[in-house]
């Protein structure tokens, strides 16, 4: 595990540490992956009809449990995003793309996902993006493949 | 205004020593155990109480960056932890270890205690290593690193109107200038003001001097009720105030320009209570400064950041409990009568704590 | 609302890569290892000597610096015997893991039996290791092969008992 080396130098030793989570979801999530699957998105509503997404088993900011899932999007906006100009291994995307913030249409709080356009000057708050789905939905969040400009709209 | 010198929080409390390594951009040669004992024995020496009469002892820091499950157990090997100690970990900043070890005291279980904390971030890649912290459900899977979500808050602030990146530069260029007085500060100099604008971006809106360096560094702290503090400590420095608040976990569902948390977090600490000199805010990107600035509603002549802040030096799990520690300093230095010393955690400011200090 | 074919759970993998560096007194350790050595390091206070060594007292929470090398040879504190098999070893099972305190160390550390029946190791008994050729020796644990029996009388309880 630890390189040879010569005197005086320092041992390095190159070590991953890998765990292969599989997580239970629940019954809120449980749909919403479900949803994603079927190419849908899901938001949970508060007690005091705000939309939350993805949705979450509480309201954030009462505790109290959160109601009905209803269907959201799938087109929205931009509230806020940043460009990466050089992706990471651990990005779901291998060329330059933004992750954004995106309130889709109906919801109450932004979802962060990714935007793919052609350069950083195709992306301003504000914008109208769409869902890319995968060929094959799984019931994950890279169900979405990314979120693009919407079309029709300029 | 509830200030914690409630009746529910009645022992004053007080720091009696601190230390810190030199935070460095990767500490080869040292392992967590080395890189401790010379710093715990510092801040116990300074503070004037044998080893084996400090009541309590509290650590920070995460395995995900030493890359070993339960690696705060070996950091114990640094302490002499015998006869067996009392001890707590917490998997977060140092900073919320003194949290805990302050409220250890208010319990009046025991009278003093030890806090420390230790990160070689340098052994990873931090800004991957905290996408650990996020839900795993919808947001880890995306690989949202720190940089890329600090990004996200830095735009939703510069969409604000609020501010402009020459603001965001001089954020950055006013922690590196300050950072010169600071010997254990990593990145120290100037940078060149209007040229800062032109430099790449590493994730935009953020450029690199937006983004704190990798660090490796360790941090310990003594603290005392006031019968203890006052026997052996010629110039105690009072917490006179210590509370943390959190939001909700999903960029999406905040306002990445505000942080109500930090607000509600001074006002329990009674920050407004008197003059602030010197406030130390642990803002690891430069428009985390300008928003956490605007929520403690900073007078224009506070120093901020004399230590050079999270952007000279961002050991993880100790730049928290460093901006205490810095502002101690200022004070035992004769250079601030009363400080405000902030630590932040999880991602884009989610949660905050807020320390009031004031010299005897 | 119970859909069959509802997703009930998600594979949420997570990898990490680091590059780890030894520290002083794990990196003289692995260097002696190279040599052919186990070097441990004496507390100055309390003079126990520590193999592998992590640079402090535990009890005295002082620096250790006195290098000190010790026997490969030693005592079986305590020992287990393994039935479950691991991906990282490639043994037959049941095999034999013990605490071996070697002679002029305080503290036991973690070793393999090999060359002798597993119902057959013991407490106290005598163990020596068993170094791979010396051409394929490195600064890592892996040097040494096993432990096996050297057929000296066994240690009685007493003079190890505090190094359980």
């Amino acid at each position: 595990m630890t390189d040879a080396n010569a005197a005086g130098e320092i041992l390095t030793a190159q070590h991953v540490m890998e765990y292969p989570y599989r997580r239970s979801l629940g019954p809120v999530l449980s749909a919403f992956f479900t949803g994603l699957r079927d190419r849908t998105i899901l938001g949970a509503r508060t007690r005091d009809g705000r939309v939350l997404v993805p949705p979450a088993e509480y309201d954030p900011e009462t505790g109290e449990a959160t109601g009905d899932l209803v269907e959201v999007g799938p087109a929205g906006t931009v509230t806020s995003w940043a460009w990466v100009h050089e992706p990471r291994d651990v990005h779901p995307l291998d060329r330059p793309f933004a992750f954004a913030l995106v309130r889709l249409d109906g919801a109450d709080s932004a979802l962060l996902h990714t935007v793919v356009v052609d350069d950083k000057a195709g992306m301003r708050t504000g914008m109208r993006v769409e869902p890319r789905w995968r060929d094959e939905t799984e019931g994950r969040i890279q169900d979405i493949e990314c979120f693009v400009p919407e079309a029709g709209v300029a | 205004m509830a200030s914690q010198n409630s009746p529910k929080y009645n022992r004053q409390v007080a720091v009696i020593a601190y230390a810190q390594t030199p935070y460095v951009r990767s500490e080869r040669r040292r392992n967590e155990v080395e890189m401790l004992m010379p710093v715990i024995a510092e801040a116990v020496e300074k503070s004037g109480l044998p080893r084996q009469e400090i009541g309590f002892t509290c650590s920070g820091s995460s395995d995900y960056i030493a890359g070993q499950a339960f690696s705060f157990v070996g950091a114990v090997d640094a302490l002499g932890a015998w006869p067996p100690i009392r001890e707590s970990h917490v998997e977060m900043d140092g900073a919320w270890a003194l949290y805990e070890a302050w409220i250890k005291i208010q319990t009046g279980e025991v009278d003093s205690a030890l806090c420390f904390c230790f990160g070689r971030s340098s052994m990873g890649d931090p800004a991957e290593t905290m996408i650990l912290q996020l839900d795993p459900y919808t947001l880890a899977p995306l690989g949202p690193d720190a940089i890329s979500l600090a990004a996200l808050q830095a735009r939703a602030l510069l969409d604000s109107g609020r501010y402009t990146s020459v603001d965001l530069a001089e954020v950055a260029a006013r922690s590196r200038r300050n950072a010169r007085s600071n010997p254990d500060a990593q990145l120290v100099g100037d940078l060149a003001g209007e040229d800062l604008l032109d430099e790449p971006y590493l994730v935009s809106p953020l450029h690199r001097y937006d983004c704190p360096p990798i660090s490796d560094g360790a941090a310990a702290i003594v603290i005392a009720a006031a019968e203890v503090a006052r026997r052996v400590c010629s110039r105690p420095i009072w917490i006179r105030g210590i509370d943390h608040r959190i939001e909700p976990h999903q960029p999406g569902a905040r306002d990445l320009t505000r942080s109500p948390s930090t607000r509600l977090a001074a006002e329990k600490a009674g920050a407004s209570d008197g003059r602030i000199d010197v406030a130390e805010l642990h803002a690891p990107f430069t428009p985390q400064e300008l928003i956490l600035r605007d929520e403690l509603r900073l007078a224009g002549d506070v120093r901020i950041n004399p230590s050079g802040g999270a952007l000279a030096a961002n050991p993880l799990m100790v730049a928290g409990l460093a901006r205490i520690g810095e502002a101690t300093r200022e004070i035992a230095a004769g250079r601030a009568q009363r400080a405000l010393a902030h630590a932040t955690s999880g991602p884009c400011l989610q949660q905050n704590l807020v320390c009031v200090l004031e010299a005897d | 609302m119970a859909d069959e074919s509802a997703i009930q759970s998600i594979v949420t993998p997570v990898r990490m890569e680091y590059t780890f560096t030894p520290g002083a007194a794990s990196q003289r350790f692995l260097l002696g290892l190279a040599a052919g050595k186990l070097m441990g390091q004496r507390c100055p206070e309390c003079r126990k000597v520590y193999v592998p060594p992590r640079g402090a007292c535990p009890r005295c929470g002082v620096a250790t610096r006195d290098e000190v090398e010790v026997a490969d040879r030693g005592t079986v504190t305590t020992f287990c015997i393994v039935r479950v098999p691991s991906e990282n070893i490639d043994l037959e099972l049941p095999y034999t893991a013990a605490q071996i305190l070697l002679d002029g160390a305080d503290i036991p550390f973690f070793a393999l039996i090999q060359e002798c029946p597993w119902d057959q190791v013991r407490m106290g008994m005598r163990v020596e290791a068993v170094w791979r050729p010396e051409a394929e020796w490195g600064p890592t644990f892996e040097n040494i092969r096993h432990f096996r029996p050297t057929g000296e009388p066994d240690v009685p309880f007493e003079r190890f008992q505090q190094h359980l």
